[in-house]
């Protein structure tokens, strides 16, 4: 009994042995590199947060099915690890906690001022890096150094298309609604002082409506009859963009859209349809007619992936490809962030994402005073019969 | 102002529906149903898929939305309110389980029917302008098709003999069981109606307001709020409730800038509340 006891004992430790042994040699083979997403997964401003989670899980697969990323002759798998703050900074900190803890270096997200200003404290502390899409300056301005803004803040977008339009489109007047939230009152104050630098007519700036409104006709009841020629939608989430414009257009509203944040076509289309033609938005890189056959791939497998395609994804490609370029130039980034902000300064490659040869690189020191922004360009679309066609390309530089 | 009397009479009608579906759960059960509002989500998915992907005429559609979500409501009532409240008499039990109800239902509406904003065909298109006011044809389709379905529940509740057994179950549970009146056949009865209100509001408003998957805790939000104006439980008082609170809202967003309209309802309501705690019309608890 004693003997058939030892041999199952040294049995089972000699394949417990070979399991562990396969482990290490598994893992020794396909080394991991482990992305962070913490960003708002849930409730009405969901699609922020899960187009990044999307974004990142799909170029993972794309590079896992080809083997793994290539850095310094060694191929890793990519692992996405996504976790819903549900725009709460009380959660947002404890996510990137968990991130942090888990060795995780490098976090895409969060998505608003309050969550991406609350998780700093923990970033720094823990050496990593995060990649916000929240526009607050103070998070990407020395002496904070380890945030880095995913996309075109709306401060830098706001002037460029107010000009355009002022140009372009005669725009005299405009008007600001806003949803009564810190991040896009930020976004009127700040278009505001362009507007108000431009010279253009300020007829109104105080509108508001709360999260959560469905039926705009009484906000929009005091707004029309005013008659801007121009009304900016301040960081309006694309579940409330079609609505406003509908709602404008049926209150007899005859002037010109814009917003700074990114939009979807086809939720602008089911939900506002030609109400919606004209409506001016940034967007990123999913328009047919800049976009690269890489492009075109990620959207073919983004669209597999979630079941249809969403041009918020369009911005949102960037980060995990920054990320993993970085370590390919600098393979000691993958475990020391301090080598990634090296790189940063010198990182310049051609935007795979686009046809025509543009640069890639971070970008943002006019606004930060050090590169701290993925040097997203700045496409501006025009949204018109169901789809956007791209007005024109710019760039914060 | 023609506008604004317009906005209120437009806005109260939908929010009667929502209002009318939690009175009638709070009253039958005493439970407040927190995934109300994602019924409504629920019913508003339904009708976006059956008329706006599936090309079904409308009708048929809401008829869909009432259907599916009563049928959600039923199936909540009869395998988890029923079972828990056999086992627990305390209040905070059924809160949870309420509020358990609407975390689940708001996740399975994410996966099931993704992040994106979604909306219809308008049903009937144009905008008829009236003294001053532009009003959407849509809109006066969906203001009285509410005002009708809100007749035919009244009706319902008052005439026939299921509505006086829920009647008689509201104002006493044990007095009704004591005159033969089966509590839990009607119960059920009852949170399948409550819910199907829910899922006819949804599938309503998803053609002028389209739906997203985490609209449900607002809409929760606004029906708590109408009820709570009007009281819980009262029929009648959900119907003015749900007025009183549109009506706040297009006058407030008319003379008001900015964040002031919201915050004054909201003040307006805690003094409310100070003074005549059980709502409008409702019975004073204790």
């Amino acid at each position: 009994m004693a003997k058939h006891k030892f041999g199952f004992i040294a049995s089972t430790l000699m394949v417990a042995g070979g399991v562990i042994a396969l482990g290490i040699s598994a893992s020794a083979a396909d080394p991991v590199i482990r992305i962070g997403v913490n960003g708002v997964m849930s409730g009405p401003a969901a699609s922020w947060g899960l187009v990044n989670k999307y974004c990142a899980e799909t170029t993972a697969d794309m590079i896992n099915a080809k083997g793994g990323w290539l850095i310094a002759g060694k191929k890793y798998k990519i692992e996405v690890v996504g976790l819903d703050d549900k725009n709460d900074p009380k959660i947002s900190v404890a996510n990137a906690e968990k991130l942090t803890g888990m060795g995780i270096k490098y976090i895409i997200g969060p998505n608003v001022d309050t969550t991406a200003g609350a998780i700093v404290p923990v970033v720094e502390k823990a050496k990593a890096m995060n990649f916000p899409y929240a526009f607050n300056k103070d998070l990407y301005l020395p002496p904070r150094g380890n945030s880095v803004l995913g996309m075109i803040a709306s401060y830098q977008a706001g002037p460029v298309i107010y000009k355009y339009l002022k140009d372009k489109k005669g725009v005299k007047s405009i008007a600001f609604l806003a949803r009564n939230e810190a991040d896009p009152l930020n976004q009127r104050k700040e278009g505001l002082e362009a507007a108000t630098a431009l010279g253009l007519k300020i007829m109104s700036s105080e509108a508001t409506y709360e999260a959560g409104t469905t039926d705009f006709n009484p906000v929009l009841s005091s707004l029309v009859p005013q008659a801007p020629d121009l009304i900016v939608l301040s960081g309006v989430a694309p579940a409330d963009a079609p609505l406003l414009i509908k709602t404008a257009r049926e209150l007899g509203y005859k002037g010109l859209f814009s917003t700074e944040t990114a939009q979807d076509a086809k939720v602008l289309q089911e939900v506002a349809g030609s109400a919606a033609d004209g409506f001016i938005s940034v967007g990123g890189a999913s328009n047919a007619q800049i976009r690269s056959k890489y492009m075109e791939d990620f959207i073919a497998a983004y669209s597999k992936k979630v079941g249809e395609w969403n041009d918020e994804a369009g911005t949102k490609v960037y980060a995990l490809e920054m990320i993993l370029r970085v370590m390919q130039q600098n393979p000691k980034a993958v475990n020391d962030v301090s080598e990634f902000k090296k790189t940063m300064a010198t990182f310049n490659i051609k935007n795979p994402f686009l046809k025509e040869t543009k640069p890639l690189k971070f970008v943002g020191s006019a606004y930060f005073k050090q590169p701290r922004q993925i040097g997203v360009p700045m496409v501006v679309n025009e949204f018109k019969m169901g789809t956007f066609s791209t007005l024109f390309v710019g760039s914060v530089e | 102002m023609t506008q604004v009397i317009v906005n209120g009479l437009l806005l109260g009608s939908t929010y009667m529906l929502m209002a009318l579906g939690i009175t009638l759960i709070f009253a039958i059960m005493n439970v407040m149903n927190f995934a109300h509002g994602q019924m409504y989500v629920f019913g508003g998915f339904v009708t976006y898929y059956v008329f706006g992907q599936w090309h079904v005429p409308y009708p048929i559609a809401l008829a869909a939305s009432a259907v599916v979500v009563a049928a959600i409501g039923f199936l909540f009532e009869r395998f988890l309110f029923r079972p828990v409240m056999r086992r627990s008499n305390r209040e905070e039990t059924t809160m949870l389980l309420a509020v358990g109800t609407a975390l689940l239902l708001d996740s399975v509406a994410l996966v099931v029917f993704g992040e994106k904003q979604r909306g219809v065909p308008d049903v009937v298109s144009g905008v008829w302008q009236f003294a001053g006011a532009y009003i959407p044809w849509r809109r006066v389709l969906v203001f009285f098709i509410a005002i009708a379905l809100a007749t035919g529940f009244l009706a319902f509740i008052q005439y026939t003999r299921p509505g006086r057994a829920l009647r008689a179950i509201a104002q006493d549970r044990e007095t009704a069981a004591a005159h033969g009146v089966d509590v839990s056949r009607y119960s059920a009865l009852g949170f399948a109606l409550g819910a199907m209100l829910a899922g006819l509001a949804g599938g309503l408003l998803v053609t002028t307001e389209a739906v997203n998957a985490g609209a449900g805790s607002f809409a929760s939000i606004k029906a708590f709020t109408m009820i709570m104006i009007g009281g819980a439980g009262v029929v009648s008082g959900a119907i003015a409730g749900a007025f009183l609170l549109a009506f706040a809202e297009a006058i407030g967003y008319y003379l008001m800038p900015g964040s002031l309209p919201y915050l004054t309802i909201l003040v307006g309501l805690i003094v409310f509340l100070l003074f005549r705690p059980q709502g409008l019309m409702g019975k004073r608890w204790g």
